[in-house]
């Protein structure tokens, strides 16, 4: 009914000035009047622009003296005519809020002797306020200084009013024809599809959600790292055991039994299983003659090793047990060139805070060969990183009981402008390759890295626990992009 | 890694000259420490305090952190620190500690009780004749033992130091473990007199002391040294006597420690007595001590002997992978402190002796870093291994395959050849001649032209597929070939992507939401029109999609992309009718350029 009204009343007027006389004028509601101006405004039959205007609406207080009257003419109208009536007689004959202002505004307006009894001064009043307030309540206009007068008894509020002045669309029609949202198997099996007219889409939104699986953004970097280790020939070592002995995780990696590591503030020792039950025992003896009195060019640490330090069980604290267990196996065979890596969880008895956890992931990558050299190690490091897309690199010496020469790398940060530090590298010491039974010429490089570091760099990521563990934000997961890693 | 902190303006002037923070950044890097702060005395406190940081006011001494490698105990304070980069740098030749010839009988004497055997069984010591301190140079020393106490000595549990004013004392010495209560005397920084077990009880509430208590605690026995005169010297590792305390005017000292392990104790000795010899008033030299074991074996300490190693040149420069004679190598080898010269065979070998302060020399490939540190690792050339590298437009392409999959769905692959029909008319196109590649002997009309969009084969499945549960959503991610002037041939691929939905509604909101998808992996960012930092969607049109029903994606200001509902003459008259939606995009060759042209279509 308001959309024929309005289509109707434009086919022949140029414009609707005012949408709320318009509503009054054909009797219908100015709420639905807006309703039909929104839609057709959409649909582009007619242009529709804002007009607002200030208005004054009634209070709830202003609305019952309206109907009923001021208090001030009620209780005036409660005093009789001749004579006096008794405050509290008067006071029983009145609603208590009525009383109170009617009283007080009486009084201010002289019509009344308030006493101890009340008696008129005036015979006749006019109910002014109830006037104005019904002047209000019709939408006519009043003078300035009543308005101030009832907004200040706070019986009228200010109150914009919203409306629209409406003019032909470019699709105007007199009559409006049916859209179609979209278009559908009936469409096509009746061959109407030619006569539809759709509704416009809203480009300026997002398509909604779509119904997706997603994987993990770590787990995705931790892809594209194996995929960039598998490019350069390396072959995944089995790290599905996080229990180790202190024998493989230290020992036999030449890292001393009183170093510092193998504290229990560092390392996770076990209750249960709390010793590992067996060990290669002529390779135990090679392990304990080197940390005691060294042999193969070595002087040793010159202590007492204790078997029962070794036995002890703990959980990993690098992958690195797993290479050392690894690169046993291959001593025991005829030798032959490896290239091993591994990216697996690793654990540290750490406190937790922004920037470490007890677990975490370690990327390791180790070149076993004859006749290795530094230039090698600095090759494939550099040949590493420069597909994480990090080419600026430096070295700097650095200690590790198992390594020697031990590198620390460290790569500019473009971002930072500063060098920062990616990860740790060396050569594998005699004293761990030759207990092994490795050929004298063999030489082992490697390298290790966190994956949450370089992963919380790319993903500007300052809180691990935002990246790891069940504190992560669902949405982070759902909108990580796909990691290009070693893509470019 | 230990932390040592040293006055800056002290370290330069004991370097000989200033340096820049970078240049001294510079410095520690290649030598294998590491500047880890700068601060000031001031600022130290008030963060032990947790106080408000100060402002540091210029005339606050500047304190450098500087991080050294755990096992150079030798680095662990400013003269050692010093000293190691004086010889780095060239300055200074390496010295040469000697212990003074002294005969046995005028030797001071430390005789070993049985018992001790049961809770600290080893002590080594030394004495410094005519040390002059100052009150540099005396912190200096207190906080070495600190930093041995922490480091080496594991918290004093493998070795403690104790170091007194040796004209308080008088010789010889006794080491001995007795009953708590037999043993008395007032400690270091107290008036009165404890018996050791009171004194345990006391120092439980000492914030430094407390964490020490634990190693001889449960002991029966407790070790302790007394002079000739039944002085207490120590009660190792817990407290040294007053008596004996050093101070700012002692000019000699005597240094005893006691140990569980007598290597690390060694070293300690050693560490010690070489750092704080420089002071000596026979600078290099130490005095030596007699130690006599209850079963008469004697040993004289310190042991300032180097240690011979012969190393083959050919093991380091084999090992660091750069050739270099003889003579450089020993001039790198003296620049870390190590003696060394050609080895007197005739094969190329190099004598290396070791001194006592680089107890971290182990093996022949320790000196060999440190000839790869002088030589400066990146110097060092490198050498790369073989290596693949796989096409990144391939592994995008895999990456988004994978993406498009889970979000429900299922790849299609599908001919490169079509009809010429297939190719243009029945996509309600006109072959201008501008795009395909034509086939000059077809042996079918199937195989006319190489095709230029992956719509044919997309809508092709769908028709052979009718019976199939509706809806069905496909994708294939594929190459097309346009011609093109600009290669040799004329012609070149494209990598094409494609999704297409068929159902009972045109499906166009799912195809939008995988368009944003998308664009969300390849990590995009949705923009308002025409912004050029992301992508926009906005209506277009093209003779395959109904008109209105149909959208290009423009990304960076380029169009990438298009999809809408396919005209319903594609489907229904020519095709396989009746629905389906189809969106198709490019994979541009630049990655982070993904995108071009996505079809969608009912």
């Amino acid at each position: 009914m308001a959309e024929d009204a309005i289509l109707g009343y434009l086919a022949a007027a140029e414009e609707i000035p005012d949408s709320g006389q318009f509503a009054s004028q054909h009797g219908l509601h100015h709420s639905d009047i807006v309703n039909v101006i929104k839609s057709l405004h959409g649909f582009r039959y007619i242009d529709a622009q804002d007009i607002k205007r200030e208005s004054w609406v009634l209070t709830d207080e202003g609305k019952k003296y309206a109907a009923e009257g001021s208090p001030e003419v009620q209780l005036f109208l409660a005093v009789p005519q001749e004579g006096s009536i008794s405050k509290d007689e008067l006071q029983k004959k009145l609603e208590p809020s009525v009383f109170k202002i009617g009283c007080s505004q009486a009084g201010k307006n002289k019509w009344v002797d308030m006493g101890k009894q009340v008696s008129r001064k005036v015979q006749h009043v006019e109910d002014k306020v109830k006037d104005l307030l019904i002047r209000v309540q019709n939408g006519e206009e009043i003078g300035k200084d009543d308005v101030n007068s009832l907004k200040a008894r706070k019986l009228i509020v200010a109150q914009t009013w919203k409306g629209y002045s409406v003019r032909k669309g470019p699709n105007y029609a007199p009559k409006r024809k049916k859209v179609a949202t979209d278009l559908t198997r009936e469409n096509l099996q009746r061959g109407d599809w030619k006569e539809l007219e759709f509704k416009e889409y809203n480009f300026n939104a997002k398509g909604p959600p779509s119904e997706s699986g997603h994987l993990h953004p770590l787990l995705k970097v931790k892809q594209q790292f194996k995929n960039i280790f598998v490019q350069m020939g390396f072959e995944e070592m089995p790290t599905n055991n996080f229990v180790e002995s202190s024998f493989w995780n230290f020992d036999a990696l030449f890292q001393p039994q009183q170093h510092p590591a193998r504290d229990s503030h560092d390392t996770f020792f076990l209750e249960a299983p709390s010793t590992t039950r067996e060990l290669p025992e002529d390779y135990v003896e090679l392990v304990k003659r080197v940390h005691e009195s060294g042999g193969y060019g070595s002087r040793g640490y010159m202590y007492d090793w204790k078997r029962e330090e070794a036995n002890k069980n703990l959980l990993r604290t690098h992958t690195t047990a797993v290479s050392t267990r690894m690169l046993y196996a291959l001593a025991k065979q005829p030798f032959a060139p490896k290239r091993y890596f591994s990216i697996d969880r690793v654990f540290r008895n750490e406190s937790v805070d922004r920037t470490h956890l007890a677990e975490f992931h370690q990327i390791e990558g180790l070149v076993c060969d004859r006749k290795l050299t530094l230039g090698d190690l600095i090759g494939v490091l550099d040949d590493f990183f420069s597909r994480l897309g990090m080419s600026k690199l430096r070295f700097k010496p650095a200690y590790n009981p198992y390594t020697e020469p031990s590198m620390e790398i460290f790569s500019y940060h473009e971002g930072l402008k500063k060098w920062v530090e990616i990860g740790n590298s060396g050569m594998f010491r005699p004293e761990m390759l030759l207990p092994m039974g490795f050929p004298e010429d063999v030489r082992v490089i490697a390298w290790g890295l966190s994956l949450e570091r370089p992963t919380m760099i790319l993903y500007g990521i300052d809180n691990i626990r935002d990246l790891f563990g069940h504190k992560v934000d669902l949405s982070l997961i759902k909108r990580n992009p796909i990691c290009r890693l070693g893509i470019n | 890694m230990p932390t040592v902190s040293v006055g800056r303006d002290r370290l330069f002037a004991a370097l000989g000259r200033s340096y820049t923070q970078e240049e001294f950044e510079d410095l520690c890097f290649s030598f294998g420490i590491e500047l880890d702060d700068v601060t000031t005395e001031k600022a130290i406190i008030s963060k032990e305090k947790h106080l408000e940081e100060d402002k540091p006011s210029a005339d606050d001494e500047i304190i450098y952190k500087i991080e050294v490698p755990a096992n150079r105990y030798d680095l662990l304070c400013l003269e050692g620190l010093a000293q190691a980069l004086r010889i780095f740098n060239g300055q200074e030749k390496i010295p040469r500690y000697t212990v003074a010839e002294i005969s046995k009988e005028s030797m001071l004497k430390m005789h070993v009780k049985k018992e001790t055997s049961l809770i600290r069984p080893f002590v080594v010591c030394a004495v410094l004749r005519g040390i002059t301190f100052d009150e540099a140079s005396y912190n200096s020393f207190i906080d070495l033992q600190d930093k041995l106490h922490q480091n080496i000595c594991r918290k004093r549990m493998l070795v403690a130091i104790g170091t007194h004013d040796l004209d308080t004392l008088q010789g010889p010495f006794t080491y001995e473990a007795l009953p708590p209560p037999e043993i008395n005397f007032v400690p270091l920084k107290q008036v009165k007199n404890f018996r050791a077990d009171e004194l345990m009880e006391f120092y439980k509430s000492d914030l430094k002391l407390k964490k020490f208590l634990h190693i001889i605690e449960n002991s029966s026995v407790f070790p302790v040294i007394y002079d000739h005169n039944r002085t207490v010297l120590s009660l190792p590792p817990i407290i040294n006597g007053a008596h004996s305390a050093i101070t700012l005017k002692t000019k000699n000292v005597f240094i005893e420690c006691t140990a569980t392990d007598l290597t690390k104790a060694k070293i300690v000795l050693n560490t010690m007595v070489t750092t704080f010899s420089t002071y000596c008033k026979r600078k290099f030299e130490v005095e030596p001590v007699e130690v006599i074991s209850f079963d008469g074996n004697s040993s004289v300490f310190p042991d300032l002997s180097e240690y011979n190693m012969e190393v083959p040149l050919s093991y380091i420069t084999g090992s660091i992978g750069v050739p270099l004679e003889v003579d450089e190598v020993t001039n790198l080898l003296k620049r870390m402190q190590l003696n060394a010269e050609k080895a007197g065979s005739g094969a190329s070998s190099i004598s290396v002796s070791v001194p006592p302060t680089r107890s971290d020399i182990l093996h022949p490939c320790d000196v060999m870093e440190d000839v790869a540190i002088a030589y400066g690792y990146n110097n060092i050339p490198k050498r790369k291994l073989s290596s693949l590298k796989p096409l990144p437009l391939n592994q995008l392409s895999d990456l988004i395959r994978s993406e498009i999959s889970m979000n429900g769905f299922t790849e299609v692959l599908t001919w490169i050849l079509c009809s010429k029909k297939e190719n243009f008319e029945m996509l309600n196109r006109k072959d201008d001649k501008s795009t395909a590649v034509i086939i000059g002997n077809p042996r079918s009309c199937d195989f006319e032209v190489v095709r230029t969009s992956l719509m044919p084969g997309m809508l092709k499945t769908v028709g052979h597929n009718k019976d199939h549960p509706k809806p069905i959503k496909i994708y294939e991610v594929g190459d097309v070939v346009l011609l093109d002037d600009k290669k040799d041939v004329g012609a070149s691929n494209r990598c094409l992507l494609a999704a297409l939905y068929c159902g009972a509604s045109s499906g166009f909101e799912l195809i939008h939401s995988l368009v944003d998808r998308i664009m969300e992996v390849m990590g995009t960012s949705f923009v308002p029109v025409p912004d050029k930092s992301g992508y926009f969607i906005e209506l277009s049109d093209e003779p395959e999609f109904l008109l209105g029903r149909q959208a290009k994606i423009i990304y960076k200001g380029k169009r990438i992309g298009i999809f809408g509902i396919v005209h319903p003459e594609v489907l229904t008259e020519r095709l396989y009718g009746p629905y389906g939606c189809l969106l198709c995009c490019l994979l541009n060759k630049r990655v982070d350029r993904i995108g071009c042209s996505f079809y969608l279509a009912t």
